[in-house]
């Protein structure tokens, strides 16, 4: 009895102080730097909107909860779905067998045409198969440079891993450097082993693995210290995401190395690392780009037939680099959260 | 750094229900029964180990590498060991950490505020958090372990959603131009130089913590209400003690070591990712377990999971440091956590011998 008055009065206590704490907020303890107030709020491209009939496009990927790269994927396909009148059914899985799962959905619904990624070829076969069996245009993204044609696929839009990870390699060899590491942050993930496995490929110095734990950035930091002071031959550090370049900066600060940061895509601040020249250079393989003409050539095939490539060669997105030389015109876009 | 920890007042021994030790027994071989000096002689063990085979980590600033990552892992394992003695789970801990960092960055920079009004309504919310995780297992009596699986699924979610939804991106904006954000760095993200070699205030903090837990357990009231509802809860309550209000308050405790150790993690790297701190919680439960606190509760201490946490942060660590084949890295870690329980069962088991 007087135990739930007890616990009544406690649970009274949060929402007073989370009130009291909104009082302190608006009696005006505003930040005179930074903050929302400093930054210009703004949306992808503006554009028009098509007349065509409504129809549906199903984009089905392999990302993991939460990772940038696929988000801005993920925008270029709603920027081209707001234009093309077109329903963007979205959705994901990092394991193969649920992807497919995710792909004979789109199937049953009967949509008008699917985009998928083919991070694991094999295991997508019997649903691009059916697909094509209820006359789906389906179409890939991003990974699968290699198997689109052979399992019928319409076109492709992107870039491999590997190819990006060879064209990564190649960037180091005209930089100069003898000896690299590759951070994997997500052990067992096939696109991130392609990127490094591309880099060993073209990079003529020699390529050390680590992997860190990236759900956990102070053991992402302090692991990538150690690997400095264990081997202070290393020049450079490449990592396969931009939060883990910006970690790799402060880890190359804590080792007392004087390597190098390259890394593997984009963001806001990333942008901001390259232009003080903390970060050498990214490569990005335009992942708004992806999406967006996926979207975008499933609406026109539908409406006009066309199809890029002729259905022989892919529509590559990359690898454009990002450094110094041209980090201003990226950075405008990257802070928008779009490229 | 760690033989100094030795030196706790391991007097006055809690009611464990663990092995009571013989009386007529020589005082070393009753020091060695106590679980914590197993998991000690585990740790040095490793840590000898590792001194071996890494020649570059026996440089002062590899070890205050070392000790960095144990910090941000020791500082969550010690409410979660006192949580464990307490009886108790909490699997939404890993994703708290999170929560609590992306609370204080997007209200900073959404509202233009100060970073500390961040830094205290995150406070405030982590800690009804953790009240809403202990309200709802002593209300319901439903397992914890079912009760923070649903908190952990949720924080999850939200963490994801919210972040999406207010910054239209996955991960925050930086705040490290913002009012207040250098003071709140000193605080929780800054460097120490000893002897030439800059060891990162987490260290600090989590040895420190670890001291007033160890005095809390073995000194106060409420240190004997947390092993008496972890032994027996109906027996615990028959005595007089508050069980709801300790039990509920341990939950909080968690919450506030998630808090603590999300604010680290916003002000060493400015901005956070929203989909961090899945599986970290197992971690911290490891280096509690590690530091022999039994999964069954009542039993445990607060200088165990230092020692656990500095276990798995030395393997962890010593690997790289020791250049080993990254691919089997994983794999060494199991192993080498395996074989430093081992010991200190083997331990333990040695000195209780009749």
């Amino acid at each position: 009895m007087d135990r739930s008055s007890r616990s009544r009065s406690r649970r009274l206590a949060p929402v007073v102080a989370v009130a009291a704490a909104a009082a302190l907020t608006l009696a005006g303890c505003s930040s005179g730097s930074g903050g929302k107030k400093a930054a210009e709020g703004g949306s992808g491209a503006p554009a028009g909107k098509a007349d065509t009939p409504r129809m549906t496009v199903a984009l089905v990927t392999h990302q993991s909860p939460g990772d940038t790269f696929w988000d801005i994927v993920r925008k270029g396909a709603e920027a081209a779905a707001a234009k093309d009148n077109v329903k963007l059914v979205y959705s994901a899985d990092p394991s193969a067998g649920t992807q497919a799962n995710l792909v004979q959905n789109a199937v049953d619904q009967k949509v008008d045409g699917i985009a998928l990624t083919l991070a694991k070829p094999g295991a997508m076969k019997d649903v691009i198969a059916k697909a094509d069996a209820a006359k789906i245009p389906v179409l890939g993204l991003n990974s699968g440079l290699s198997d689109w044609k052979k399992l019928g696929l319409l076109q492709f839009f992107g870039q491999d891993e590997s190819v990006a990870g060879e064209a990564l390699g190649k960037k180091l060899n005209e930089v100069g450097a003898k000896k690299i590491v590759c951070v994997i942050h997500e052990q067992g993930n096939v696109g991130l082993t392609q990127r490094c496995d591309g880099v060993r490929k073209t990079f003529s110095g020699k390529t050390e693995t680590l992997y860190v734990n990236g759900t956990d950035r102070p053991s992402v930091q302090s692991t990538i210290t150690a690997k400095l002071k264990q081997d202070s031959s290393l020049d450079h550090v490449v990592t396969l995401g931009a939060p883990f370049a910006l970690t790799a900066v402060q880890s190359v600060a804590d080792a007392g190395g004087k390597a190098e940061v390259a890394t593997f895509d984009l963001n806001k601040d990333l942008t901001g690392a390259i232009k003080k020249g903390t970060i050498e250079f990214a490569v990005d393989q335009q992942p708004y780009l992806q999406g967006y003409l996926a979207v975008d050539s499933l609406w026109l095939y539908k409406n006009n037939g066309n199809y890029s490539g002729g259905g022989e060669q892919p529509v590559l997105t990359g690898p454009a680099f990002v450094d110094k030389s041209n980090v201003d015109r990226v950075a405008e876009f990257a802070a928008k959260g779009t490229r | 750094m760690s033989t100094a920890q030795r030196t706790e007042p391991a007097s006055g021994p809690p009611p464990v229900s663990g092995p009571a030790p013989g009386t007529g027994r020589p005082l070393a071989l009753r020091l060695v029964a106590r679980p914590e000096v197993g998991v000690f002689l585990g740790a040095l063990a490793v840590m000898v180990f590792f001194l071996v085979a890494a020649p570059t980590l026996r440089q002062g600033d590899s070890m205050a590498t070392v000790l960095y990552q144990c910090s941000t892992i020791g500082l969550m394992a010690l409410p979660v060991a006192l949580l464990m003695i307490g009886g108790e789970f909490d699997l939404s801990s890993g994703v708290a950490v999170i929560t609590s960092a992306l609370t204080a960055s997007m209200l900073s920079y959404q509202l233009t505020v100060n970073v500390w009004t961040g830094v205290l309504v995150s406070l405030v919310l982590s800690l009804a958090i953790g009240a809403f995780n202990g309200w709802m297992v002593v209300r319901t009596g439903l397992p914890s372990f079912l009760v923070t699986l649903g908190t952990f699924l949720i924080l999850q979610g939200v963490n994801l959603a919210v972040t999406k939804l207010v910054t239209g991106n996955v991960a925050t904006d930086d705040i490290s131009d913002m009012d207040g954000f250098g003071q709140a760095k000193a605080v929780f993200a800054s460097s120490v130089g000893i002897g030439g070699v800059q060891v990162k205030i987490t260290v600090f903090y989590w040895l420190a913590f670890a001291a007033l837990a160890t005095w809390v357990l073995l000194r106060t009231k409420y240190g004997n209400w947390i092993f008496a509802v972890g032994g027996s809860k109906e027996s615990a309550r028959a005595v007089g003690v508050r069980v709801d209000f300790t039990k509920i308050t341990l939950f909080m405790l968690v919450s506030f070591g998630a808090w603590f150790v999300g604010m680290h993690n916003l002000f060493a790297f400015n901005t956070v990712q929203s989909g961090e701190g899945v599986g970290q919680e197992l971690i911290y439960i490891a280096a509690a377990v590690i530091g022999g606190c039994l999964l069954t509760g009542g039993s445990g201490s607060a200088i165990g999971p230092v020692f656990g946490a500095f276990m798995f942060g030395m393997v962890n660590q010593g690997i790289v440091f020791a250049g080993w084949n990254p691919d089997w890295f994983k794999a060494f870690l199991g192993v080498m956590l395996l074989g430093a329980v081992l010991i200190n069962l083997w331990v333990q088991r040695t000195a209780t011998r009749r």
